[in-house]
């Protein structure tokens, strides 16, 4: 029996669920300074002088750093997390993307309000807060840039005066004649929809512990990060120090969702000050903190409009959508492509224009978050799909079903390219089942029954439909390297580390089928520049699928060697041994055997006698993925609304999910039912918003409102398995699958709901506020809550 | 989330609070649950040089029946007024106690708290207007009796002298044929309401005799709305009455926030209080069955 498809539980969790984990407020550091960060309290201002007097006077206080302190050491510098599109995208596309800096800390100006200005260093937090409150800053206020509409008009104010505009992204995408094809189409439909501006939240916020080696003036950094090597690249760069004296750990990681995956000035500040001080330095983010000046994401207004035939058949897709980047698409084009190219998501569209353009304004950065601009696609593309079966007059299940594309269709061409240069090539997956096989769970006909019945007594049902694709597994390639121990343990060791993704579990799955040695002898090490020195973080849903598949290629090569050197000792042919039981065994002599321990004792360098197979029973395998691979799937729900009180219930919910081969069906369901969450929070209650000044209005958690256990509903999960062919293990990721629809189902379904009454709905998330205003603006224009149309 | 400094004070008994906060000044804060004050500290919203604990004051945390009355000490946690037959006689007692935040913050908060906070999203303010209840403080020139109707000064101020301690509540004891209820539209477990309402009613006879509504979260402070009194006085509650006597709500003039334009406030209002009023005429008339 393989490991691989076991739903075992994860091996760190009981350490995890415990107590016993170890995130960075948990690493030791004797003697650190802590670190409280005075942040701009202007959306955007010159900063005029920062009078740090009182503020050094107070007990504690060892140091305010300000800009001018670090000189040249404060940067601007390239940002780390940027890149330029990759060479065959820009040959194709040429996709204008304006290159990022990063500052440690503001100089002349404040950009959002919540950037760093200020440092203090103190003896302990609780000291280092009074004195930021005694630091005072000479602001002269500038115009703020409050919204993308702003940012865009023709006599902006402008962010950064050398762009000569606001603009930090803009491309066009398409395929096929899309404008004849609106001309020949019977009808079209346009709707303006708007996705609110989001952040991830992870339990355990930012925070970042520095300690430099006293005699060596080494340095040792552990931060709450997806990204520890680029991390450690980049303090390369800003610290001018050599990367193989910077270990870089990302330990326990208490959620990441992509607001880890970006390397952040505290991230370059903390370790600067620990090698000035000569200190250890601490600094721990609170959610305040977290909220205004992590990454946000989301934040999307599209145009869009949709030709379609009587029939139902889609002619073409036109889009034209705008992203209030805030200061910064620190990313580049990541997020605003990732939409762009998964607008068609596996719908038969055979002609359309993309364009995108992504302004920045004064509020903090935007970059990838879980779905990294998919939920963005298919909250755009399923609620025209939505109106457009409404203006046809057929059945939304219907005409998704006549537009979807069969296995049978596959691969699929969209005619545009992925972000990787590529042609967007679906590589399988069955959309057009995962929809029929929803359909059926959900009892689909039965609830527009009920709907129906229901509607005559008041009572306002809502149907959600919504589908996905999702690129996973991005390059760069990854390595792992395996060592099999005299102790008969197996240690594998990767870069990207883990925010609660049970890697530990999976790769040890993967590991454990090549060996034949039980998960329980088999440690995986991940996220620290010391235990293996390179990797691309812990983002894009990739880590199953390269580096899955790098330690695959490691264990099967491990699996050689450790045939050869039990034939060495066996005298047995190598192709006639394998492993079992912890032991290597003749095929059909089973009393010619060798114990992995003793077969690792013998040939282990120090103890034992180099034979035919090197150095050691060690192996190193790695992955390059040749493009992503596609997972699809299907949500369904089932909403009641309250038309007193606008309150939405989840009734139903229903994921069909195809990610390919499952490594662990027990972890994919946590990936599927977590993702779900943060899709049905950006749908019904998450929503960063500011005022016309830049001020941030939902700071805390009692006015930014993520779901909890008692708003979301127990999903039906179906698995399926359409093996990818583009990896040798057949996977496809899961990290972020499970959000994308959450947004597009839950505005379909309060709009169905509605009925006529919900044609004014156009945004997320659908609160109270928005559905009880969609009710009174109808009752006010006679026109009925809860009729169909 | 890092409160600047304060002292730490543990009286033994009430007195000694007294003259503390007397001795302390303006800038001493009493501390019951904490469920709103640390939580606020921890924002620097709120800086207190000194907190006074009344964890350790004995006798302020019973619930008794005395002359008509259910006295509820102003330490009681809303956890155990929910578990307390009070709950159940006053059944909107317990209606506000299980939607009050979430289990982990109803372990900590009290009834004391949540009223001299003076916060009009707390849901307590509402009912003790709605249940006509009367105030117990202590100050150093002795005790005071304070009606509800007068408690509630303006947004976060209540009719306590810096140096006095709520102590307790005196509830009425309910009178035959009497029902209450308290409903609240909360967008989520724990969130502020977008409308929350408190009905108290009485019939005799098929009619109602008595009634009284109050909103939480809709204005500075708790607002009582004799128009919609008014419109079921003297009315057989059947559901066309309580739904026109809702309507006829026009005490309130709600601020627009993050969660509502004052219109659907105003229109959440109404519905809620239909929604609370239909219940307390439910309970009222299962009580008068039964």
């Amino acid at each position: 029996m393989g490991s691989i498809g076991r739903p075992m539980k994860r091996v760190e969790d009981r350490r995890l669920v415990t107590g016993r984990g170890e995130y960075v407020d948990d690493v030791p550091a004797p003697g650190a300074l802590h670190v409280a960060i005075v942040r701009s309290t202007y959306a955007h201002a010159r900063i005029l002088g920062i009078d740090a007097t009182a503020a050094l006077a107070l007990p504690g206080v060892v140091a305010v750093v300000s800009a001018a302190d670090l000189g040249a050491a404060n940067g601007p510098f390239p940002h780390p997390t940027w890149f330029p599109p990759h060479p065959p995208l820009a040959k194709a596309v040429d996709p204008f993307t304006r290159p990022e800096r990063i500052w440690l800390l503001a100089a002349e100006r404040a950009r959002f309000a919540g950037e760093p200005v200020a440092a203090v260093v103190a003896t302990d937090r609780y000291l280092a807060e009074d004195a930021a409150r005694a630091v005072i800053v000479d602001y002269e206020p500038l115009p703020v840039i409050a919204t993308a509409e702003q940012a865009l008009a023709p006599d902006a104010p402008l962010l950064n005066p050398e762009w000569g505009d606001n603009i930090a992204v803009h491309f066009v995408i398409g395929a096929g004649d899309v404008d004849q094809a609106f001309e020949d189409a019977d009808i079209v439909v346009r709707r303006t929809l708007r996705h609110g501006r989001a952040i991830c939240t992870p339990i355990e916020c930012r925070g970042v512990v520095a300690i430099p080696d006293r005699r060596s003036g080494d340095l040792s950094v552990w931060s709450s990060s997806q990204q520890p090597h680029w991390l450690r690249d980049a303090l390369e760069r800003t610290l001018r120090m050599p990367g193989d004296r910077i270990r870089v750990v990302a330990p326990d990681v208490g959620g990441g969702f992509g607001l880890k995956s970006m390397v952040y000035p505290e991230e370059l500040l903390i370790p600067r000050l620990a090698l000035h001080l000569k200190r250890p330095v601490k600094w721990i983010e609170t959610r305040r903190e977290n909220l205004a000046s992590a990454t946000h994401t989301r934040d999307q207004v599209h145009e869009i409009e949709l030709a379609v035939d009587r029939d139902g058949t889609i002619r073409g897709l036109r889009d034209r959508f705008v992203i209030d980047g805030g200061i910064g698409s620190v990313e580049s084009i990541v997020v605003p492509y990732t939409t762009a190219c998964h607008l068609p998501l596996a719908y038969r569209i055979p002609t359309m224009r993309i364009e995108c353009t992504v302004a920045v304004t004064n509020k903090a950065p935007s970059a990838a978050e879980r779905g990294a601009g998919r939920p963005e696609a298919a909250f755009a593309l399923e609620s025209i799909l939505d109106e457009a079966a409404l203006a046809l007059g057929m059945d939304r299940a219907a005409f998704r079903l006549h537009n979807a594309l069969r296995i049978d269709e596959m691969p699929h061409d969209h005619g545009i390219l992925y972000r990787d240069g590529t042609p967007l090539r679906l590589d399988g997956g069955d959309f057009r089942g995962d929809m029929s096989d929803a359909l059926a769970r959900l009892d689909y006909d039965t609830w527009l029954a009920e709907q129906a019945a229901g509607r005559t007594e008041g009572r306002l049902l809502g149907i959600g439909l919504a589908g996905y694709i999702e690129g996973t597994g991005v390059p760069p390639f990854e390595a792992a390297n395996i060592r099999l121990d005299p102790s008969g343990r197996v240690i594998v060791s990767v870069g990207p580390p883990s925010q609660g993704q049970g890697h530990q579990t999976t790769l040890a799955q993967i590991a454990s089928e090549y060996l034949s040695v039980p998960v329980e002898l088999i440690r995986v090490i991940q996220g620290d520049t010391y235990a293996f020195p390179s990797g691309g973080g812990t983002i894009a849903s990739r880590v199953i699928v390269v580096v899955g598949n790098a330690v695959a290629a490691a264990a099967i090569e491990l699996r050689e060697k450790i045939l050869a050197a039990a034939g060495d000792q066996l005298e047995v042919a190598p192709a006639d041994l394998e492993i079992r039981d912890g032991s290597v065994v003749a095929k059909g002599a089973p009393d010619v055997s060798i114990a992995l321990t003793t077969l690792a004792a013998r040939v282990t360098p120090g103890i034992g006698r180099m034979g035919s197979a090197g150095p050691g029973l060690e192996a190193r395998g790695g992955f390059q993925p040749p493009t992503v691979t596609f997972g699809t799937g299907f949500h369904a729900a089932i909403v009641e609304v309250d038309p007193d009180s606008g309150l939405v219930t989840i009734l139903r919910y229903v994921v069909v999910h195809d990610c390919g081969r499952l490594i662990n069906p027990a972890i994919v369901d946590g990936q599927v039912i977590g993702g779900l969450a943060q899709g049905v929070g950006n749908g019904l209650f998450e929503e960063l918003i500011y005022d016309e000044q830049g001020q941030l209005l939902t700071g805390t958690f009692a006015d930014y409102l993520i779901p909890r256990a008692t708003d979301l509903p127990t999903p039906i999960v179906i698995h399926k398995e359409t093996r990818s062919e583009r990896n040798p293990l057949g996977v496809k990721g899961v990290g972020e699958a499970g959000t994308v629809p959450g947004a597009a189902l839950m505005l379909g379904a309060v709009r169905d709901a509605l009925g006529q009454a919900g044609a004014g709905l156009a945004t997320v998330p659908v609160t109270p506020g928005r559905i009880v205003t969609a009710i009174q603006a109808a009752r006010a224009a006679g026109v009925p809550v809860g009729h169909a149309g | 989330m890092y409160p600047p400094a304060f002292t730490y004070h543990s009286p033994a008994t009430l007195d000694e609070a007294i003259g503390l906060l007397a001795r302390l000044g303006p800038g001493a804060k009493l501390l019951a649950g904490g469920a709103s004050l640390i939580p606020l500290m921890k924002l620097r919203l709120v800086e207190p040089t000194d907190l006074v604990d009344l964890g350790r004051i004995p006798d302020l945390a019973s619930i008794e029946e005395v002359d008509g009355h259910v006295r509820i000490g102003a330490m009681v946690r809303q956890a155990d007024l929910l578990r307390s037959p009070v709950a159940r006689s006053l059944a909107l007692l317990g209606d506000a106690c299980s939607v009050i935040a979430d289990p982990s913050v109803r372990n900590v908060g009290t009834i004391g708290g949540n009223l001299s906070h003076g916060d009009p999203a707390n849901d307590h303010p509402a009912i003790m207007l709605a249940l006509e209840a009367r105030l117990i403080a202590r100050g150093p020139a002795g005790e005071r009796t304070i009606a509800a109707a007068d408690f509630n000064l303006d947004l976060l101020q209540v009719a306590l002298a810096p140096d006095e301690v709520l102590t307790g509540i005196e509830v009425p004891l309910p009178i035959s044929g009497q029902g209450t209820a308290y409903v609240k539209f909360e967008r989520q477990v724990g969130d502020f309401a977008l409308a929350a309402a408190a009905a108290v009613v009485v019939l005799d006879g098929g009619l109602v005799t008595e009634a009284r509504v109050a909103f939480t979260n809709l204005a500075p402070t708790p607002v009582r709305s004799p128009a919609i009194e008014a419109a079921l006085i003297g009315r057989a509650p059947d559901r066309a009455t309580i739904a026109e006597a809702a309507q006829a709500l026009v005490e309130i003039d709600p601020w627009a926030d993050l969660r509502a334009t004052a219109e659907v406030k105003r229109a959440m209002a109404r519905a809620v209080a239909e929604r609370a009023i239909r219940l307390a005429v439910e309970r009222a008339r299962r009580g008068v069955q039964s």
